[in-house]
């Protein structure tokens, strides 16, 4: 059925490095008039967008390779943008609103921007499903590869953390086991390997449901059994959300982690739980 | 693999279910009114689904008291009546819940969030619990009692086709069985004051392909078809149709905007006749994206004249009836493509008087029965350059 494998090519992730605050962690962000060069684009951009669109040009850049398919994920998308053109609708009573947030609100913004910036005209997706945005927008890059549909692809994740959403789901009790966090991380797949190669994906797996911690383990042996892959070394989120925080899209980051302090050929399992959802990607690091 | 369809169910302005869609249809009866559901000063028509939040519920037999944004609402009315159609059997198939929308559990969120900014600490917060887009497909894997694959897809107006298009990749590829594939959204004022502050809402009628057309009218629904692998179909007098070709192409022109010369679009129907392996000449008719903007209309009659030439399909915007959906779009406009298959039938066209000066397209107007429709080209485009074609093809029952 799969008539290529795929690999990981480079990842670029802009993340949390600097110790807590007000129990949270916030991602280091560059320098974005680097890689965003016009200034008036860059100041319409919030946040949000700047991170994720900076992250997916970092790895672009990283392999200057043509892609064909810009795949994207996030847990909430754009809430200050969104939050913005809420509270002009109320202030200004629905009256001569600028249009800008509720363009940048866009769950897709992101991919179209980089699509934009590098004027490409290929296949563009955004996944926006909890704890498996990010797995999604994976799997989808990866049965375009292996489906021989595509040579290059771009997939990554993005989510920030604001005020209001660290309000709302601290109070919700999200934050119990993690700190708050957030960030974007990006990878570039290709079917075919070179020198530069960090990784092959060998599968991953997603599902759904409340299970108790065992139960979860006993899945995550069993697909590493089928996947002959018993001595994975396991990056579970206990370990990379010690560094990012707990956000929708934190398995992302948890996969560039895994790439980049594993500094031996070893199979790794990066695995994530997050209210019912629960995922693992397999990964032959080189 | 053969990826067929086998269930659709759908919920817009102008019906509660397929067969009210149908009537809607034949009487040339749109789905605009005033503005109901939410407090708004702006004069333009909506199009509303006929029913209360709490008529909703009592027809999902779901409890009064529980929380339920309405995009969800809309999307377990529309997903349930496509999974009961398909007879899907639960034990021997590996079944999955694609879903889309574009605003998610909004309708909820703008109620409760001048409260919360005014007192964070106190408001009751359960309500955002459903703001995201992954909340409705949650609650139609939880009220169809499927616990195996789901994600969501939110690439605004396109989100439903790409829905639909993952779904047939997964299919193709092996992943799944059968997927329920579609989308929902519900109007909010969020939405309403996104449009009207790009100022392309019309406050008439819209006006698709018109010369004189001035922007669209907003709408809500939810559409969902079940694909399946041709193989796991037992009973093949279920089978409406085949999904022969899809594709998604990115325009790289504008956030908002489309281009002029159509790039995306024509890039999405032509790889996706090539996917499906026809040429041009073989659709019979045209489900087009047909907002009744200024912007999108040209832009699409410019792509359909390149990639068509001078043998342009019968061709014509539902959204003349129902609305512009946004995140359902995709969904609605696939079953008005599978009915127009399986009904022999071409829907028209509301509101068109003359053609758009540049291009000179004309869709159809009255609605043509008895016609040999055998392939049908859907398109849905929408906000980051993001267009998506799929192609549905008339099933051979031996």
């Amino acid at each position: 059925m799969n008539k290529y494998p795929v690999y990981i090519q480079a990842a670029a992730s802009i993340h949390p490095e600097n110790p807590l605050e007000n129990n949270a962690f916030s991602a280091k962000e560059p320098d974005y008039k680097e890689w965003i060069k016009d200034a008036g684009l860059r100041r319409r951009m919030s946040r949000i967008v700047k991170m994720g669109v900076t992250a997916g040009l970092q790895c672009l850049h990283l392999q200057n390779t043509k892609v064909d398919a810009i795949i994207t994920a996030t847990g909430l998308g754009c809430l200050s943008d969104t939050e913005k053109f809420l509270k002009s609708i109320s202030e200004q009573n629905e009256e001569l609103l600028s249009p800008t947030p509720f363009i940048q609100s866009t769950f897709n913004t992101i991919g179209g921007q980089i699509a934009l910036l590098t004027g490409n005209k290929s296949y563009n997706m955004t996944y926006v499903h909890r704890a498996f945005s990010f797995e999604t927008a994976l799997l989808d890059a990866m049965l375009m590869l292996q489906a021989g549909d595509a040579e290059n692809v771009l997939v990554g994740a993005v989510d920030e953390l604001t005020p209001t959403v660290f309000g709302i789901l601290e109070r919700m009790g999200t934050f119990r086991k993690f700190f708050a966090g957030e960030g974007s991380s990006f990878f570039l797949l290709s079917r075919n390997k070179t020198d530069n190669t960090i990784a092959e994906i060998i599968d991953i797996d997603i599902f759904s449901g409340s299970f108790s911690e065992q139960e979860i383990l006993a899945k995550q042996t069993d697909f590493l059994k089928n996947s002959k892959a018993e001595n994975a070394d396991v990056f579970s989120d206990k370990i990379y959300k010690q560094n990012c925080g707990e956000f929708h899209t934190a398995s992302a980051f948890g996969l560039y982690y895994a790439c980049k302090q594993s500094d031996k050929n070893e199979k790794i399992l990066v695995t994530n739980s997050f209210l019912n959802n629960h995922t693992s990607i397999l990964i032959d690091k080189f | 693999m053969s990826v067929v369809v086998t269930g659709i169910g759908c919920v817009s302005a102008i019906g509660c279910d397929v067969e009210e869609h149908l009537q809607a249809f034949r009487a040339g009866r749109n789905g605009l009114g005033k503005i109901s559901p939410f407090q708004s000063q702006l004069q333009v028509p909506v199009a509303e689904v006929k029913l209360s939040n709490e008529q909703l519920k009592s027809a999902l037999s779901l409890s009064d008291h529980s929380i339920y944004s309405r995009t969800a609402l809309l999307g377990m009315i529309a997903s349930q009546q496509a999974f009961q159609d398909a007879k899907l059997s639960t034990n021997s198939l590996r079944i999955g819940v694609i879903s889309s929308s574009s605003v998610g559990g909004m309708d909820l969120s703008e109620l409760h969030y001048s409260e919360y900014v005014e007192n964070p600490t106190k408001v009751r917060v359960r309500p955002f619990a459903h703001h995201d887009i992954g909340d409705h497909t949650e609650q139609i894997c939880n009220y169809l009692q499927l616990s195996g694959f789901r994600t969501s897809i939110s690439t605004a107006c396109s989100s439903a086709a790409n829905a639909i298009m993952l779904a047939a990749r997964m299919i193709k590829q092996g992943r799944l069985d059968a997927v329920i594939a579609g989308g929902t959204d519900a109007l909010c004022r969020f939405t309403l004051n996104g449009f009207n502050s790009l100022m392309i809402l019309d406050s008439e009628p819209c006006r698709p392909f018109d010369e004189s057309r001035a922007g669209l009218n907003l709408g809500e629904g939810a559409g969902y078809i079940v694909l399946q692998s041709e193989k796991t179909v037992a009973d093949k007098s279920q089978i409406y149709c085949r999904l022969i070709g899809f594709a998604n192409a990115n325009d790289a022109f504008h956030q908002t905007a489309s281009s002029p010369e159509g790039e995306g679009a024509f890039l999405a129907m032509k790889n996706a006749l090539d996917r499906a392996g026809i040429s041009p000449s073989e659709v019979d008719y045209i489900n087009a994206h047909g907002t009744g903007t200024s912007n999108n209309d040209l832009s699409e009659s410019t792509a359909i004249k390149r990639l068509f030439g001078e043998n342009i399909p019968k061709f014509s915007s539902t959204k003349s009836f129902t609305g512009h959906t946004l995140g359902a779009a995709g969904g609605l406009e696939a079953i008005f493509s599978i009915l127009s298959i399986k009904e022999k039938l071409i829907f028209p066209n509301l509101n068109f008087k003359t053609p758009i000066e540049q291009t000179k397209l004309i869709p159809v107007t009255e609605i043509l029965e008895n016609q040999a429709v055998k392939t049908v080209l859907s398109n849905s485009f929408g906000f980051g350059g993001n267009n998506a074609s799929l192609i549905f093809q008339q099933y051979r029952h031996e």
